[in-house]
């Protein structure tokens, strides 16, 4: 039995797999080994050796058993650290494509922007039509006859009484006429003028914002858009109203916000003019003002709709502002033709 | 308006820095574009000479060597400068300028060797101090001051300019007395009484020149006034400088007061040639059509009806209110001078100045509507200076023929009604201050003010809206404080359609697509590439709506598709080596609203289309280009981007909306199709039964330049949301968890032609008009070859049975699936295996 144990001990040491082990334990514990055969054969010996016989073989296999699971161990590890070596990658390649990043465009991106602001300031939004009766755009909006707005360098006509619109505005009153006071809307939209330089292109996008109720002053239109340009430039932004002249508000006003890159001081650390206001400190965002009386006087107070837009009982305001400025400020776009050539290195950079 | 700020302060000056005057008017509404610096920098550096000797230059002949006796301001003796002019002589008092002087320019004066001799300085002519025209000669101080006195304190040689700009509602600014009252409203400094507050002329009949109007609707009033004895020449020096700053040329002293007395009063005025006015007389009419005028500018115009000329006895002399003739102008040899100071209709003249592509300073002031009164504003000021610059003899008499002049404007000016438009009060002795420093007439009258409107802003003040307005501007718009309104009964919120096209784009964004905004105008040849065949006539093309005034050809017309702008947006990509291109757009298309219209596209019209004639469609593009995915180290070769890789998009669509095979699909063209898709590569795109688009690889004769293969689609957005929002209203919640759903395959043989759709839509009818089983059917294989014969096709379909309140067996699919095996022979089909 001794002799059996010690070949068994140098077979499991030097057994080199695990399954080799596992042939080394089928020969010396399995069903039909030597040393349960032992065990067996207990029983046939004079029972003065078979309890010394029997603690003897007993002792030995718990040994083997022993021997075996802390080889097996040891090999089993030693196995997965080749099996895991044989994997190895270089996880410096590039990974598999997943389905490509799609962007959306920086217009629609900072349009949804602006109307997530005001649709929290309890705005809703609609939109208009493109092609515009000279009625909305220009007649019901208080232009006067000899207005240069109307001028053909100024407007794209499609017959004398209907025009490409050249703001969103006409919507006020196509607004007005739908739902009665009060009113909260803003209105995106695409406008055209008849201009096509780095600074002008003959189609580009507005958002309007109309408020009318009973109360509505100059004073809620400064918090308003005082709001508006916290939210898209910066909690520190401040706003000014210059008075400006615009048909259909009275009073009117041109709205500056504080340069956000040199926080309104017009120059920079270094000393050198901000060049994004030129030195000004502001930065000139839109134009805006009270809703003017006569553009209430436009709108038809007919049986059906009876909007009730007296300007003796209700009062508002109107502002409206270039998409494509809101957004070559924030981004630093230089040229307004950007955004309608669509390159992909261009619009893959926002959205 | 370009304001030089020496005139300015001359009426009001606040003793402010010139920055800080631009603050205060651009923060009262007359914005400074830009201040700019007007004549000689360095202004020490340029002094009053006396010439003391000139002799001849050793080594040029037209050259002089001047000794120049500089004063006090130069300690070591008299300067040596060198001159070319012809008129120089010892004993002139000249302008002279020092090194380091900056020129008018902008360039630096430097020392400088003449020829060998060193010059210590320049003598300087008008034209090089921009404050008079060239005169051939150095410039001669005729009143002799001092050699050494600065010359900025005996000549106008350097003023700050504000460029202002001037609303079209305010053509009282376009005169420097109008700025001047801005600037006093603005600041409360004093202001000059007006400069035609004294005439010099009188009332009364004026014999010299017999006027006639014969159309006063359109001219309001005509002054004029007779000069005689008038000396014509150049105009003086202060005179000249300051026409120059602000913009204008001078010509001769005539025609320079006329442009000094518009800048400063805001009318315009013109001057004949009495002896040139054939017959001494002048006939204010309409013009004939047809009729011709040579202008000042010596361009021969041709008239019509609307315009208003004036007449002498030999025809038309004058284009009114926009441009005089050049026969009676004012010329060197003129003695006796008409001067007209008129009233015309601002629409007749915008419409002139419009319709002849003639704009003047002048046309500028009087379409925006000045006033009658102005016209006396303006003889006043010019008989003063006509007196002063020229010598004349003013006749006894002035010649106005005027229409009565409006009466005054009363308006009334409510307390409570400023505070509620502004939100912030205004003190009523704050108001009636702002009113009057503006020239309004303030009364009080209980809470209220009873309010004048001065005649040169009658045009801009009408209504009390326009009375806050100024109160509001001069007050200071600063002092408002920022609230925001009570908006009552108001709550933000996207309308469902909208938030649905929101879902839409961010599918397409989440599904690898590039949203493009293209150019809503196209070419005429761009729409009939489109169309393949010229002579073809296809309703959107022949409905295309046309700009009347187009920027340029290409852009003559309105897009009927976006295809044309996907097709830029994807050439413009791939000739610069980006190829493989993922793009959608949602943009406006256009069509001319027609008679028939639901018949021809199944869109209803509009409102907005019954008063504009142009229907619009809200229209979702999608083109796709090269590889379906970006290669990689791994695949080398990716899937080109065909048309099952664009239906993949439309599904994608469909089911971000809700609405998957049964609702959008897609099927073969009933009709002709699009001429710019693959005849047998593209299909309709059914949405709830309707077609809303199509959908297909793009034929290749309508590709541009540089794409390969193309597979686009466009559908009518408005439509297809709306039939999503119908589905989404009836949205119910269904129990699909607490019983399994049961899967079984089958493979069905069929004729190759029977297409698919009607496979599975044969199959989804099999249980009858109430499916109550089958829940799904989905394509999952589609096989052809040698085993399944020529002409046959073998599909393999994957069909979905869910009982709503029980567990499915085997015998429960059954005799479903009998009644399905029973649908597909009916199709020829036999099942497999």
């Amino acid at each position: 039995m001794r002799e059996l144990t010690e070949k068994a001990r140098a077979e499991i040491a030097a057994a080199g797999s695990s399954a080799q082990l596992e042939q080394v334990r089928v020969r010396y514990l399995g069903r039909r080994a030597e040393l349960p055969l032992l065990l067996r054969g207990v029983a046939q010996l004079p029972p003065e050796q078979r309890a010394e016989v029997g603690r003897q073989a007993n002792l030995a296999r718990r040994d083997l058993e022993a021997l075996i699971a802390e080889r097996m161990e040891t090999l089993a590890v030693g196995e997965m650290q080749g099996r895991l070596a044989a994997d190895a990658i270089d996880v410096t390649l590039p990974g598999s494509p997943t389905v490509p990043v799609g962007r959306l465009h920086v217009l629609t991106q900072t349009t949804r922007e602006l109307e997530d602001i005001f649709l929290g300031l309890g705005f809703t939004v609609l939109e208009g039509p493109e092609v515009e009766t000279v009625h909305y755009n220009f007649d019901a909006l208080n232009h006067g006859k000899t207005h240069p707005a109307r001028a053909r360098t100024d407007t794209f006509y499609l017959s004398n009484e209907v025009v490409l619109r050249t703001h969103t505005s006409p919507m006020q009153i196509r607004a007005m006429e739908a739902h009665p006071p009060p009113l909260y809307v803003v209105i995106p939209g695409r406008v055209f003028r008849p201009d096509s330089d780095a600074t002008h292109t003959p189609q580009f996008h507005q958002i309007e914002g109309l408020a009318v109720d009973e109360d509505i002053t100059l004073a809620d239109l400064k918090g308003t858009l005082l709001a508006f340009a916290r939210a898209v430039f910066g909690d520190e932004r401040q706003v000014r109203l210059r008075p400006h002249f615009f048909p259909f508000t009275e009073p009117s006003v041109e709205v500056d916000v504080s340069c956000f890159q040199c926080s309104g001081s017009g120059s920079m650390r270094d000393g050198s003019r901000c060049a994004l206001c030129k030195g000004e400190g502001w930065l000139e965002v839109l134009g805006a003002g009270e809703v003017d009386p006569n553009v209430y006087s436009a709108v038809p107070d007919t049986e059906r709709n009876a909007p009730g837009y007296d300007p003796e009982k209700v009062q508002g305001y109107a502002w409206g502002m270039g998409i494509e400025r809101i957004a070559m400020l924030k981004h630093g776009i230089p040229d307004l033709r950007l955004y309608f050539e669509n390159d992909l290195r261009f619009l893959g950079q926002f959205g | 308006m370009r304001v030089p700020t020496e005139w300015l302060l001359q009426y009001c000056d606040p003793h402010l820095e010139v920055a800080e005057i631009a603050r205060r008017l651009t923060m009262t509404g007359t914005k400074v574009e830009a201040i700019h610096h007007h004549g000689v920098g360095e202004q020490d550096r340029f002094l009053v000479g006396r010439i003391l000797k000139v002799r001849p230059h050793p080594a040029a002949d037209r050259l002089q060597v001047c000794e120049v006796d500089l004063g006090a301001a130069r300690a070591d003796g008299p300067a040596t400068i060198v001159c070319g002019a012809p008129n120089v002589a010892a004993g002139q008092a000249v302008a002279i300028a020092l090194p380091g002087a900056v020129m008018p320019d902008g360039g630096t004066l430097k020392q400088a060797k003449l020829r060998g001799v060193r010059s210590e300085g320049m003598i300087l002519s008008a034209e090089e101090l921009n404050i008079g025209p060239n005169d051939g000669g150095i410039l001669v101080l005729a009143d002799q001051p001092g050699p050494g006195t600065r010359l900025s304190q005996v000549l106008p040689i350097a003023t700050e300019v504000l460029e202002l700009e001037v609303t079209p509602n305010r053509p009282d600014c376009l005169a420097i007395y109008g700025v001047a009252r801005e600037l006093h409203a603005a600041t409360s400094a004093p202001l000059s009484r007006p400069p035609w507050q004294e005439d010099e002329g009188s009332a009364g009949e004026l014999d010299a020149v017999a006027v006639k109007v014969a159309c006063p609707e359109l001219c309001p009033r005509f002054t004029a006034r007779v000069f005689e004895e008038v000396e014509v020449g150049p105009s003086p020096l202060w005179l000249a400088a300051r026409l120059i700053a602000a913009g204008q040329r001078p010509i001769n002293n005539v025609v320079d007061i006329t442009n000094y007395v518009m800048l400063l009063t805001g009318q315009p005025m013109h001057a004949f040639d009495l002896d040139e006015v054939a017959g001494s007389q002048l006939t204010v009419r309409c013009a004939r059509d047809g009729e011709t005028l040579v202008t000042l500018d010596g361009e021969r115009r041709t008239l019509s009806a609307k315009m208003v000329v004036i007449d002498d006895a030999s025809g038309p002399t004058s284009l009114a209110g926009v441009m005089g003739g050049g026969r009676s102008e004012v010329r060197g040899h003129t003695r006796r001078v008409l001067m007209e100071a008129a009233s015309w209709d601002g629409p007749s003249i915008h419409a002139t100045s419009s319709a002849l592509g003639l704009r003047s300073e002048a046309s500028a002031r009087f379409e925006k509507g000045l006033a009658p009164e102005q016209c006396m504003h303006a003889q006043a000021v010019a008989a003063h200076l006509m007196r002063v610059v020229c010598k004349a003899r003013l006749l006894p008499g002035t010649l106005d023929i005027c229409e009565p002049l409006p009466p005054p404007l009363r308006l009334r000016l409510r307390g409570a009604r400023l505070r509620s438009i502004l939100g912030v009060d205004v003190a009523r002795e704050r108001q009636v201050e702002i009113l009057r420093s503006l020239d309004f007439e303030v009364h009080a009258c209980g809470e209220d003010l009873e309010v004048t409107v001065p005649p040169q802003r009658r045009g801009d003040v009408s209504r009390e809206a326009d009375l806050i307005e100024e109160v509001a501007r001069i007050d200071g718009l600063e002092r408002l404080p920022a609230t925001l309104p009570a908006r009552r009964g108001a709550y933000g919120l996207l309308s469902p359609s909208q938030r649905l096209r929101r879902r839409v784009q961010d599918a397409l964004v989440g599904a690898g697509l590039f949203e493009v905004v293209g150019w809503t105008f196209c070419s005429r040849s761009a729409v009939e590439q489109l169309t393949l065949d010229r002579a073809r006539t296809h309703d959107w093309s022949t409905r295309a709506v046309e700009v009347e005034n187009p920027l340029s050809e290409e852009q003559s017309l309105l897009r009927p598709t976006l295809l044309r702008s996907l097709l830029c947006s994807a050439a413009h990509n791939a000739v610069r080596g980006m190829r493989d291109l993922r793009l959608f757009e949602v943009g406006t298309v256009f069509m001319r609203d027609g008679a028939g219209e639901q018949e021809a596209t199944g869109v209803e019209s509009s409102v907005v289309a019954q008063q504009t004639g142009v229907l619009e469609r809200r229209s979702l593009g999608v083109l796709l280009h090269g590889a379906v995915r970006p290669e990689s180290w791994r695949e080398r070769q990716q899937e080109e981007a065909d048309f099952y890789a664009l239906k993949g998009v439309m599904e994608a669509i469909g089911a971000a909306l809700h609405i998957g095979g049964d609702v959008l699909r897609c099927e073969p063209f009933t009709g002709e199709g699009q001429p710019f898709l693959h005849p047998l590569r593209a299909g309709e795109v059914i949405c709830a039964n309707r077609s809303i688009g199509w959908i297909g690889e793009l034929h290749p004769r309508a590709l541009l330049d540089g794409l390969g293969g193309c597979a686009a689609m466009e559908l009518d957005f408005d439509a297809l949301i709306d039939v999503a929002l119908a589905h989404a209203a009836e949205r119910r919640h269904l129990d699909l968890i607490s019983f399994p759903e049961l899967r079984r395959d089958i493979a069905v043989v069929l004729p190759a032609e029977v297409p698919a759709e009607r496979v599975r839509s044969a199959v989804l009818s099999a249980e009858g008009p109430r499916r109550s089983l089958l829940q799904d059917v989905r394509i999952f294989d589609v096989y052809s070859g040698p085993q399944i014969g020529e002409g046959r096709r073998s599909l393999a379909l994957s069909l979905s049975f869910r009982a709503a309140a029980r567990t499915l067996s085997e015998q429960d699919v059954a005799p479903v699936l009998a009644k399905i095996v029973a649908q597909l022979e009916a199709l020829g089909g036999q099942l497999r295996g």
